[in-house]
């Protein structure tokens, strides 16, 4: 039995007080129970039923519905490596499969140290840094078979990993936390943006690439009907 | 004439600590919200409107039109949600955004609340994406830190909350009214519409639903004012967007750049397909949106060029491959992906993509015979347009044009009695391989 501690309570109260309704806080309250539960307890249900007034059939139709929301205990780095079409084809089914066999588990499983849970995950909003994987959520972009088992292998020895544009990797229940709502304060790691995100920014700049001037103040955009004037000089 | 590329958005993706209130504002960030709110309402939606700008999320709709729907004669509070869920297959420009901008993004949602006369906004972010959700946290607690949210903002009288929430994984979610339903902590399936969120979305208040794109667009717009926004692009699509090139091209990445610009243009920017290969097909705006194969090189990539070839400019999210990519396995993947994520809320969607993934395998693995392909058109016909919601006409898309432009690869699955390709030789270590 995973109780639902006095702390985890209030702050599941803490995050449906946010919204205008409270029941809008069940997602992030769920993360807050897989953070401190590493994973959908039964009675993390019923604390959210509890405190949303709501049966915990409604609350467990929710987590059902997310794929975000595991039934069984995660390990301590949740390993996604995407293999919808793009990703799958520049390398990440390889990747997947490599990993299965070095790992030794299936899709979804978790390797008996506890450690690493490894999932295929669709299309992650990385695609220009194809093969992608995450961990924890973390972006770790242009994978290879071999930096990918390099990546678990670290991982799991517990040597330090970085994501590639971002923090240092947390555990996954240290990161469920901040997707409800509890910010970590690793806000201010890793850069603003990747390589590939700065490709066309990179040629703007050699190229004096720029969007037009602005027009200046009294042109703005108090006065919508001289429009077509305005145009003519552009 | 307007330069090729056109950096607004992605602008301050290269300075130091982008992401931070100091650095945004040391380039005159939050200068377009003093603007605004020295302005009417009425006025700022006139703006958006007379700017030409249309949804980035993709479907296109005029943004500032969608506003003045909004009842301002209905008592109820009135909401602004901004779409950041961000998981159509492909699309990869919203989460760069918000890692490296997020400020111009919540600058966005303050006027924009403004203009519609919301006091609570939402900014309803894929949960995958932990960093992203870091950068926008914080950019809305410096943002109150520095007065520009909370009560009475700058003296104005007008007072905003603005709420980060994180999804849990679900791409149905993006779908503006199953988005409503997650917000509002239910599973989220597509609500039927009328009416629409403009009238009853979220709590059945009325309820503006954009993407981040679009309402980081909005800053500039009122800054430069709408004729300046008006000045790029084309004729019925204006202003510029952020077009995302994936795959098989030696440089893939993000250009900002005015609507229209060709795939021509861009590849070449991309430094050109990856080394010794051709192009073979392409999405123009993510899977949902129907292939293009080299014949379309040249077509304007705004919303009418691409629907005058029969598919949808969407979001943007070029997704280039090249010969060595099997158009029948890259289409069995995105089916399989549209069964995962139907919400089973219709029969026709749920059931429809199960089989729609039967009959394909099949076919990939060379063991259907060609009236299958008849078989998956038709089945294409009972599932797309006949659906509760835009989901199943995606799953459709990839099929029904992969079909139009390659049926002989498909029917070279059969006679070769599996794939032909090696599916080593797409991936981009092939690449490096082959280089070495
Ligand atoms: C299945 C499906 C997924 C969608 N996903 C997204 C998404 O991730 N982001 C987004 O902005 N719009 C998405 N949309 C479009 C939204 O429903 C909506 O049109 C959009 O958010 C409106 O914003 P805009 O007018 O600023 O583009 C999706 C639509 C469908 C049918
Ligand atoms: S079309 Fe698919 S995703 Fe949309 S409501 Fe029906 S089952 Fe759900």
């Amino acid at each position: 039995m995973t109780q639902v501690d006095d702390k985890t309570y209030a702050e599941l109260e803490q995050i449906a007080a946010r919204y205008p309704e409270p029941r809008s806080g069940l997602l992030p309250m769920l993360h807050l129970v897989q953070s401190a539960h590493g994973r959908i307890t039964p009675e993390g249900i019923e604390a959210c039923a509890d405190i949303l007034g709501i049966s915990a059939a409604d609350v467990s139709g929710v987590a059902t519905f997310y794929t975000m929301y595991k039934r069984r205990p995660v390990g301590d780095y949740h390993v996604g490596v995407c293999t919808n079409t793009l990703c799958a084809v520049m390398g990440g089914d390889a990747i997947f499969s490599r990993l299965k066999d070095h790992l030794d588990v299936g899709n979804d499983e978790t390797t008996p140290d506890g450690k690493i849970t490894l999932e295929h995950i669709e299309c992650n909003a990385a695609c220009d840094y194809a093969p992608v994987m995450m961990v924890n959520w973390e972006f770790m972009d242009n994978q290879t078979p071999e930096s990918a088992t390099q990546l678990v292998d670290d991982l799991r020895s517990g040597n330090e990993v970085r994501s590639t544009r971002g923090p240092r990797i947390v555990t996954w229940r240290q990161a469920e936390r901040v997707l409800a709502g509890y910010p970590d304060g690793l806000v201010d790691e890793g850069p603003a943006a990747g390589p590939a995100s700065l490709v066309g920014l990179r040629l703007a700049r050699e190229n004096d690439w720029k969007a037009p001037d602005s027009p200046g103040l009294e042109t703005g955009a108090g006065a919508p009907s001289s429009t077509s004037e305005a145009e003519e000089g552009k | 004439m307007t330069d090729t590329l056109t950096p607004v958005l992605t602008d301050s993706w290269d300075t130091e600590r982008a992401w931070t209130l100091p650095a945004y504002e040391s380039r005159g960030g939050y200068g377009a919200l003093r603007k605004a709110l020295g302005m009417e309402p009425g006025a700022i939606v006139e703006a958006v409107k007379e700017s030409g700008l249309r949804g980035r999320g993709g479907a296109g709709f005029p943004t500032g039109m969608k506003w003045s729907f909004i009842p301002q004669d209905n008592p109820k509070p009135k909401y602004l949600v901004v779409n950041a869920d961000e998981s159509e297959p492909g699309t990869c420009k919203d989460i760069p955004l918000m890692m490296a901008n997020p400020h111009v993004l919540v600058e966005g949602v303050i006027i924009s609340s403004f203009a519609i006369r919301a006091n609570k906004a939402f900014i309803y972010i894929r949960g995958e994406v932990l960093h992203v959700i870091r950068r926008v946290q914080a950019a809305v607690a410096e943002a109150y830190a520095a007065g520009h949210l909370g009560q009475d903002i700058h003296g104005s009288g007008y007072d905003l909350d603005v709420i980060v929430h994180a999804g849990a994984g679900a791409y149905i979610c993006g779908e503006e009214t199953a988005l409503l339903e997650g917000l509002e902590g239910r599973r989220g399936q597509p609500r039927l519409r009328p009416p629409f969120p403009a009238v009853a979305g979220l709590y059945a208040s009325p309820t503006v639903i954009n993407n981040v794109e679009s309402i980081a667009s909005v800053p500039s717009i009122i800054e430069h004012g709408h004729e300046w926004f008006a000045s790029m692009g084309t004729e019925k699509s204006k202003g510029y967007g952020i077009f995302s090139l994936s795959g098989h091209v030696a440089n893939p990445g993000q250009f900002e750049a005015p609507l229209g610009i060709t795939l021509r243009e861009l590849i070449d920017l991309a430094g050109g397909i990856r080394d010794g290969h051709q192009l073979k097909f392409w999405t123009p705006g993510g899977s949902s949106t129907p292939l293009l194969t080299d014949e379309h090189l040249d077509v304007p990539l705004d919303f009418e060029g691409v629907a005058g070839v029969g598919s949808m400019l969407g979001t943007r999210a070029l997704q280039i491959f090249d010969e060595t990519t099997c158009v029948v396995r890259a289409t069995l993947r995105w089916t399989e992906f549209y069964k995962h994520e139907s919400c089973g809320k219709c029969t026709p969607c749920r059931e429809g993509t199960w089989w729609l993934v039967q009959v394909l395998s099949r076919l990939e693995q060379g063991v259907g015979s060609e009236s299958d392909l008849d078989l998956l058109l038709d089945q294409c016909d009972n599932i797309a347009g006949r659906s509760f919601c835009a989901l199943a006409d995606g799953a459709a898309a990839p099929i029904q044009s992969s079909i139009k432009f390659f049926r002989d690869e498909y029917i070279a699955h059969l006679t070769h009695g599996g794939c032909p390709f090696d599916p080593a030789a797409s991936t981009l270590f092939a690449t490096s391989g082959a280089l070495a």
